[in-house]
């Protein structure tokens, strides 16, 4: 069994659901990254999600381009942040890690090199958010060969049948991102996210997450009661942002112990 | 050849096009290419078009011959469309009257588009305040700051332009934007994007209507000098007035199709925006084309003396003409660029956008080594009152 499939087995049987941050690794520095990871692991996050900064990030807000920006000035590649989940690997071999991030450095890579490295890094999943299920079959496909988990996005505005190509296509989890529009926007409206939720279990048999508008433990307990995973992005690089290597590590941790308290009371109900 | 029918359904060129955008963005694209194609062939939208293209934009656009500028090259006789005389200026009032137009059609009340050196701007701007929509236009802060007279040419049209001051604060930072405003506001929002390229459908869509320029050259040439041009030339930024004069000409193998990028300081020194000559394959913007990019897959800065060719991508109906070697894609550097707008002010009475002046710059040159019974096209794709004060720099002078 996956790590992903595992860890959301040892989840139901608990009763509780999956935390999973996401923050862009090399921000603030590349050498911040696997020691945040641990932070993350230790503040009671489930799974990893690891962005890879891109130059153009179209689908990110501000708080997100602002962390990629600054990883890019280090010049953090591909080629690193797979690194960085093996250097995790060394001391953490159960916690997933989710590689998250744009087409372009993995077209640049070329599928199958990118395929064998991360495989070896012990990572366990990718999404790329410029990969609709229609344009990205032959590194499914080349994912698989690696035992690797393909996430997709849903959103409010995916069509039945295109739930449905998801759900063919998808392993690991999917990622059900709740608002219009970028990272970090807006409030999260917990009963249209329920109804999209039981829409998308519908179709698809793999667990779902909800990210994008997730900030605090309310709307962390709210959202976790619907779904299978919450993913938390913006509020976890906004305190990157504040704490900049010296304390990031730090403040993480104490948001995942927020997080995860939030969502463990939630469900004990 | 056989049929040129591309893109296919799914709006690839060969590997080229796509839609690699998120999630959030493939509900509207869907709907916005389901409208697209019912207009396209309804005859009462392409009635309206025309009405709007020949009253509004001023269509059809002559084709003058330029003799003294033949004489000069030395070679063989060269034409220029005059897509400069267009309302607004420049090829780019084409598309962003058809764009208006379909968004009007699906109830839209508001568009956003791009800018670089806010050509494409205005002319998003104009078409707004002709149908009375909202109108807001992001452009680099670095733009913002360099072209100061067209974002005030914006404002007088009644748009709101957004300085962008994210990543390198130019025109494929504008773009990011203008995606990001699309996917918040979709409901009441059309993006009007600027070129031949994006996502599924606006590639064929920006495609189809600059196609009007190559449609009226295939029926002037004939009148003009009795038949097609020997080589048809325009310059390649992103691509739309190429792809707009060379699509008609795709069916017509004798016609050569040649695309010119903007070499910068010289392709050698890393300074130019030549995605086409020095790029390789990748994807940025919603689309698979040939990007300026380094070793990691980031995309890099280019240079260009014209804003408006200065973009790390092209469209990806260009990539595919490349590969498949129907056009061929050359590059001249700044300095040959002004020397063809030198030489077509003071020969012609001519003032060319130094976009357009490349093109000119590659057939004077192709020229000299042609006979005199051999005919160059080339789009002059606007003019060049937004160069003045980049040009004047160039020449150490303040205007």
């Amino acid at each position: 069994m996956s790590r992903i499939a595992s860890t959301f087995a040892h989840l139901a049987q608990a009763g509780r659901k999956a935390l999973i941050p996401f923050f862009t690794a090399g921000d603030p520095d590349p050498a911040s990254a696997v020691p945040m990871m641990h932070a993350l692991v230790r503040g009671g996050a489930d799974i990893l999600e690891l962005g890879v900064p891109f130059s153009d990030p179209m689908a990110d807000g501000p708080v997100i381009q602002r962390s990629s920006e600054r990883a890019l000035v280090h010049g953090t590649s591909l080629t690193q942040v797979i690194g960085m989940a093996r250097d995790f690997r060394k001391t953490d071999n159960t916690t997933p890690v989710v590689l998250m991030g744009y087409a372009n450095p993995i077209e640049r890579m070329g599928y199958e090199t990118f395929a064998t490295a991360a495989q070896q890094a012990g990572i366990d999943g990718v999404l790329v958010v410029d990969y609709p299920p229609e344009e990205c079959e032959d590194l499914v496909a080349c994912l698989r060969a690696h035992q690797i988990d393909a996430i997709f996005l849903l959103s409010p505005t995916s069509t039945d049948a295109r739930v449905q190509a998801v759900g063919r296509l998808a392993s690991g989890y999917v990622y059900y991102v709740s608002l219009r529009g970028v990272t970090g926007a807006g409030h999260i409206d917990t009963n249209e996210v329920a109804t999209q939720v039981a829409r998308i279990r519908h179709h698809v048999s793999v667990p779902v997450g909800v990210g994008f508008g997730i900030r605090d433990g309310a709307t962390a307990r709210a959202i976790s009661a619907v779904a299978d995973a919450i993913v938390v992005g913006s509020r976890v690089v906004l305190e990157i942002e504040a704490g900049g290597a010296v304390d990031g590590a730090a403040r993480i941790e104490v948001v995942m112990q927020e997080f995860r308290s939030a969502m463990d009371s939630g469900t004990a109900h | 050849m056989k049929l040129y029918d591309l893109p296919d359904a799914r709006g690839h060129f060969g590997p080229y096009g796509g839609t690699f955008v998120a999630e959030t963005l493939i509900a509207a694209l869907d709907n916005l290419r389901e409208n697209y194609l019912r207009l396209k062939d309804d005859p009462a939208f392409q009635q309206e078009l025309a009405y709007e293209l020949a009253h509004y934009v001023g269509r059809p656009s002559p084709i003058y011959f330029a003799r003294r500028i033949t004489e000069k090259a030395g070679g063989a006789q060269i034409f220029l469309k005059r897509e400069d005389l267009n309302h607004t200026g420049a090829h780019k009032v084409n598309s962003t009257v058809g764009m208006a137009m379909v968004a009007r059609h699906m109830g839209k009340k508001r568009v956003i588009a791009e800018t670089g050196a806010g050509q494409h701007g205005v002319a998003s701007a104009t078409v707004a305040a002709r149908y009375g929509m909202e109108c807001v236009v992001y452009m680099g802060a670095e733009d913002v700051k360099r072209q100061a007279q067209n974002v005030y040419r914006m404002k007088l049209l009644g748009a709101t332009v957004v300085p962008v001051e994210s990543g390198s604060r130019t025109l494929k930072d504008a773009l990011n934007e203008a995606m990001r405003d699309w996917v918040t506001n979709i409901q009441d929002t059309f993006y009007i994007i600027g070129t031949v390229a994006g996502p599924h459908p606006y590639p064929m869509m920006v495609r189809d209507f600059n196609a009007i320029v190559g449609k009226e050259c295939v029926v002037q040439m004939p009148e003009m000098c009795g038949r097609q041009p020997d080589a048809v030339l325009a310059c390649v930024g992103g691509g739309s007035n190429a792809m707009g004069i060379f699509h008609p000409y795709i069916p017509h193998e004798s016609v050569r199709l040649i695309g010119v990028e903007a070499g910068g300081e010289g392709i050698n020194t890393g300074r130019h925006s030549a995605s086409l000559s020095a790029g390789t394959p990748g994807v940025l913007h919603g689309n698979r084309t040939y990007l300026l990019q380094d070793e990691n897959g980031q995309i890099i800065e280019t240079h260009s003396i014209s804003a408006g060719l200065d973009y790390p991508g092209v469209g990806p109906e260009h990539a595919w003409l490349k590969d498949t070697g129907r056009a061929e894609y050359v590059s001249v550097t700044d300095e040959e660029a002004l020397q063809a707008f030198h030489d077509l002010c003071r020969m012609e009475g001519i003032i060319p956008a130094l976009e357009s002046s490349h093109a000119l710059a590659h057939a004077m040159k192709m020229a000299a080594d042609m006979r005199p019974d051999q005919i160059l096209l080339v789009n002059l794709s606007g003019r060049g009152d937004k160069d003045m004060a980049t040009v004047a720099a160039h020449m150490g002078m303040v205007v």
